[in-house]
């Protein structure tokens, strides 16, 4: 069971505390889109061995949604960040940087 | 025969006798057995069948590793099956039934099953039970279901309390043995908070039955010293018949403590689960001892070398009169020497290695004991007890030397280090080729949260065999463990003393030429039946994988796990594809350990603290009124008041009538209310909702439907404004929290520069329908003023006096009736409903429940979430258009709702339906087309997604999902019934009653 820092309030608190919400920074697409945007949007999720970015809701805590990077390998948490932002903080792609060097999710590096 | 010894018994108190039954039979114990140990001394050796060929099987191990000694244990609500026999701690009144027998345990019928086991080979279900296909349900499953499962499943409900524990430590030892005991006293002096659980009654493991000094002391004085110093350690927890379940991410263990299994009477929970959060787990869960594959290894009698040892020297046990040590290691050799000192008679030690021996060997030549070296056993002969061995040379088929006449035969393969708790959580393994066996790899540990190892492992469970070398391990693992959690410390292991040993020799069939007569009777796995020639089999067929050979064969897949079969059983695979033992690798660990109660993984959560069960403020007041309940999401809401003697359907058809007569009333305070309050809060609703919401002027309520971005329908409900700046969302009973989360997740993580908030206030408020064509006469009785239709709309919201409270009240109507929703601050829910129902006597008032309201809104053709909805339907489906906006650029759904699927004209449309001969349409029912589908099936064209008896009207009615609906009004189509006819309904309007809605605006 993962161990989880929620940013927002910034309890560290087990997996049953909070809920998983699937793939973080998904850009959406609405009515103008083409088909294949918004089966990219609404469908296509990556599934990567190793660096991942997620997202979970504080759901039995402060109620606030939040951006984690995780290694779906090792289960090691990089860090938390909260979900208004559209990519994840440089500090942070630094620090897996420093342990993952070469990393890749989506375009970010 | 097995009997008890006359002196002896470490854990024995022979002062306290222990009466018990075991099929019947009235047996005696003493205080201190196991239920095994305590059988084998009334010489009860036979314990039970095995699972395929129902073989007649004696118990094999001391532990929680046994295979065969499995049985139902207590009786009626207490009644367990599948117990072991080993690891079940004997008490006065204890009852116990052996297993998978017919009629009785010495004579079997399905022993038959032996005789035919050679057309009974490997995967034999997957290759008997294919054709013909029409056999599957009637023929072969019952067939199989007969034959199938173990012990039987209890019947009555539980009639024991569980609980659980949550616990919170820096280290936590996981056994203990030695090697826990000394990791723990490592870390806790360097002042981490250790918590150490031990799986069995008894500290110190097996090491005080082998043997060797340590700090100048007998081991058993040692661990006496070691558990007194823990338990005067303020930083120490220590807990006895508690075994480490499982270790899961990041540091969660599992702890399963059995309180009251070993004495009923101390009332309080029988399980403990403990869930504990650990900085660092260290696991010194010890070894197993691994049996030798030779054929009849599992004849009654035949037992490892370190159970037959436990049980002369802890339970003083005679396994028999004579025994025969078969090992390919020095460390069965203590059992040959624990036997001749408790004076029995060792017939002979039947050693493969072409040269044995370290001090061991030459302790057991100088007791006079014979020792046969590049020697096997080729055969054990008996039936249902051994009565002798045949031996042989290792290196040959099997031909016999000589025949030995014995009673008993103890088996050593060498040792296996439980590895399970490193590995539940990702820590790997590496093959030890001098000890033949699996341990862990150090270097890959499972980790934590933070990357680095979290588990750390020590003692005989780390492959370091040795007392002197094991301990130094474990001080090693302690301080490692400690100063990973914070805690440097210092500390060194005690001096210890225990006899050299030389090498074992692999041996994973024995003789090592044995032949295919030999093979099938060599087996691996007791507990399901698997010999070696299966797995070989099984090679030969292609089961490459140890994961395939494994479900193909059942080996490893008893209740056992494969704890004893596992590593035997993948050596033979490897040989048979000519590989190493780690190419082949081992099947998964998975958790448990060893079995743990339901009732543990339940704890408190049943009956009634299950679920928390949500009331209204009237919840009570139904109660009392006869309500028959029907759950919906975690609310109780009444289905229908029944008065004396009257069916549900007389009960709903009262209310019914009532309320279309004159006026009825219904508790709607589970409908979820929430608040969308902030300057930006239209343009959100906008998108959330597929009609334009941010147009509603304030006073006024408008029906709307929410969508996912998948397009489907999800929710509908009256949205209120408030003001300028506050909505008041209605939405469905059950989906409140969803619609809450839904919003709260669309304005956190995309809109989140968008000025709302928004608050679930479902609880805050009761709410009461006051329905029918007396409604406002009922609340201008109770002083309500402005009532009339010029000043109070249809769909409008006023805030008024009623029965002295201050009230808001929203003139919306899911019955098609003169309707008002009142809602009041939840304190003063019940005062109000019941000053309604005073109010409304002279109108006859009557509350009605859920199904009234169902068959009500279902007269008036209004969809209901979840029976018009199954995730699969469109607002376009459902006739809806006229709430969807055509001026909005954009809302969730919109997107999806433009696939070509979704815009396809063969989508089935909702229409209404009514049977020709007036009855009600079978729930769920399909309308038939002409010809098949693509399956053979007969094709469809439609599905009834609701369907009622209208009191109103006299007859059935239904809508339903069609074909072309709305194109086909007063076309005639078939529904199939569950009896195979057939009933004709006519395609309708959906709106049975009051079309133009003149009941409702008056």
């Amino acid at each position: 069971m993962l161990l989880l820092e929620c940013p927002c309030c910034g309890v560290t608190a087990e997996e049953t505390e909070f809920h998983g919400g699937g793939e973080a920074h998904l850009k959406r697409f609405g009515p103008e889109s083409s088909d294949q945007e918004f089966e990219g949007y609404l469908f296509n999720r990556v599934n990567p061995r190793g660096v991942h970015f997620e997202r979970w809701r504080h759901v039995n805590g402060c109620g606030k949604w939040f951006h984690a990077a995780r290694c779906t390998v090792t289960l090691e948490v990089f860090g938390t960040y909260p979900a208004q932002t559209v990519e994840p903080p440089q500090i942070l792609r630094e620090l897996i940087s420093s342990k993952r060097p070469g990393w890749q999710w989506r375009e970010f590096t | 025969m097995s009997t008890r010894l006359a002196a002896g018994g470490r854990l024995l108190d022979r002062a306290k006798p222990v009466h018990f039954t075991f099929n019947g039979k009235r047996f005696t114990g003493v205080e201190g057995d196991t239920l095994a140990s305590a059988l084998l001394a009334n010489d009860q050796m036979l314990m039970g069948r095995s699972f395929k060929y129902h073989r007649p099987r004696g118990v094999v191990a001391s532990g929680a590793e046994e295979p065969n000694a499995l049985v139902g244990l207590g009786q009626g609500a207490r009644f367990e099956p599948n117990q072991r026999a080993t690891t079940t701690e004997l008490f006065d009144g204890l009852t116990a039934q052996s297993q998978n027998h017919w009629p009785s345990l010495e004579f079997d019928i399905g022993a038959v099953n032996a005789k035919l086991s050679r057309f009974l080979p490997a995967g034999f279900y997957y290759k008997t039970f294919i054709a013909p296909r029409p056999f599957w349900k009637h023929v072969y499953e019952p067939i199989i279901r007969q034959s199938a499962g173990l012990g039987k499943a209890p019947k009555e409900g539980d009639a024991d309390r569980y609980e659980h524990f949550y616990a919170f430590t820096d280290v936590l030892v996981i056994g203990g043995g030695v090697a826990g005991l000394t990791a723990a006293l490592a870390a806790a002096q360097s002042g981490a908070q250790v918590m150490v659980l031990e799986q069995t009654a008894h500290w110190g493991g097996r090491a005080p039955v082998d043997g060797g000094t340590v700090a100048g002391q007998e081991v058993s004085a040692h661990v006496d010293a070691l558990v007194a110093e823990l338990s005067g350690m303020d930083n120490v927890r220590l807990r006895l018949r508690c075994m480490g379940s499982g270790v899961y991410d990041h540091g969660y263990v599992l702890g399963y403590e059995r309180l009251t299994d070993h004495q009923p009477e101390a009332g309080g929970p029988r399980h403990r689960l403990w869930r504990i959060r650990a900085k660092q787990v260290v696991t010194a869960t010890g070894a197993i001892e691994r049996p030798l594959s030779f054929a009849g290894n599992d004849i009654p009698g035949v037992m490892l070398a370190s159970a037959v040892r436990d049980y002369v020297v802890n339970w003083a046990i005679s396994p028999g009169d004579r025994t025969v040590v078969v090992t390919n290691n020095d460390d069965a050799y203590r059992t040959a020497i624990a036997l001749k000192q408790a004076g029995l008679e060792v017939a002979a030690i039947v050693d493969p290695r072409p040269e044995a021996g370290g001090a061991l060997t030459q302790q057991a030549r100088d007791l006079g004991i014979r020792v046969e070296q590049g020697r096997a056993v080729a055969k054990v002969m008996g039936a249902k007890r051994v009565t002798g061995v045949a031996i042989c040379p290792h290196a040959g088929e099997g031909a016999a030397l000589e025949t030995i006449d014995c009673d008993a035969v103890a088996m050593s393969g060498g040792w296996s280090p439980v590895v399970h708790l490193w590995s539940h959580c990702g820590g790997k393994l590496i093959w030890d080729e001098a000890q033949a066996h699996f341990r862990p790899d150090a270097e890959r540990a499972p980790t934590g949260h933070d990357g680095l190892p979290f588990v750390t492992v020590a003692g005989s469970a780390n492959g370091e065999m040795g007392l002197a070398s094991g301990l130094a391990d474990a001080c090693a693992a302690g301080l490692k463990a400690a100063a990973a959690a914070g805690f440097d410390g210092t500390a060194t292991a005690p001096e210890a003393e225990a006899p050299e040993e030389a090498p074992l020799l692999p041996v994973w069939l024995m003789p090592q030429g044995a032949g295919p007569a030999l093979r099938m009777k060599a087996w691996l796995d007791f507990q399901n039946d698997v010999k070696v020639s299966d797995v070989q089999l099984a090679a030969q067929e292609g089961f490459e994988s140890v994961e395939h050979a494994k479900r193909y064969t059942t080996l490893g897949m008893a209740t056992d796990q494969g704890k004893l079969s596992n590593i035997n059983g993948l050596a033979v695979l490897s040989q048979s594809l000519n590989t190493t033992i780690p190419q082949v690798g081992t099947t998964t660990f998975r958790p448990p350990y060893t079995p743990i109660s339901m009732g543990a993984i339940a704890g408190e959560a049943r009956g009634e603290t299950f679920q928390p069960l949500r009331r209204t403020p009237m919840h009570g007041w139904h109660e009392k009124a006869g309500a028959y309940w029907e759950p919906v999401g975690h609310w109780r809401r009444p289905y229908c008041y029944p008065r004396d003697g009257e069916t549900h359907a007389q009960a709903v058809e009262r209310e019914i009538n009532q309320t279309r007569k004159a006026v009825g009333l219904l508790d709607a305070s589970t409908l979820g209310k929430i608040v969308v309050k902030g300057p930006d809060a239209g343009k959100f609703l906008d998108m959330l909702y597929t009609n334009m919401m941010s147009t509603l002027k304030p006073g006024r309520c408008r029906y709307g439907l929410m969508c996912s971005e998948n397009g489907f329908l999800m929710d509908d409900g009256v949205v209120a404004r408030w003001d300028e700046d506050t909505f008041l969302c209605h939405t469905t009973t059950g989906g409140a929290e969803r619609i809450h989360a839904h919003m709260e997740e669309w304005l956190q993580t995309e809109w989140w520069d968008w000025k709302v908030y928004v608050a679930n206030v479902t609880e805050q408020y009761a709410q009461i329908a006051v329905v029918g064509p007396r409604a406002r006469e009922v609340l201008e009785q109770l002083g309500a003023t402005g009532m009339d239709s010029q000043t109070f709309p249809f769909m409008a919201w006023e805030d008024r006096t009623v029965a002295g409270i201050g009230a808001r009240i929203y003139r919306i109507s899911f019955s098609g009736e003169l309707s008002y929703e009142i809602a009041v601050p939840a304190s003063q829910g019940l005062a109000l409903w019941e000053a309604l129902h005073k109010a409304g006597a002279g109108h006859g008032v009557m509350a009605y429940g859920t199904e009234a309201l169902h068959v009500m809104r279902a007269e008036k053709g209004f969809i209901m979430i979840g029976d018009e909805t199954d995730g699969t339907v469109i607002p376009q489906d459902l006739g809806l258009g006229w709430a969807i906006s055509k001026k909005k650029t954009d809302y969730l759904g919109k997107r999806a709702q433009q696939r070509t699927h979704m815009t396809d004209p063969t989508r089935w449309k909702l229409v209404g339906l009514e049977t020709v001969d007036g009855s009600v349409l079978p729930d769920g029912a399909y309308a038939v087309a002409d010809g098949t589908n693509a399956n053979g099936q007969v094709a469809t064209q439609g599905r009834v997604t609701s369907t009622y008896h209208s009191p109103t009207l006299g007859r059935g009615i239904a809508m339903g999902l069609v074909l072309h609906g709305p194109d086909r009004m007063g076309e005639v189509i078939e529904f199939g019934k569950v009896d195979g006819s057939r009933v004709a309904a006519r395609i309708v309007d959906p709106v049975f009653f009051d079309k133009d809605g003149e009941k409702q605006n008056v």
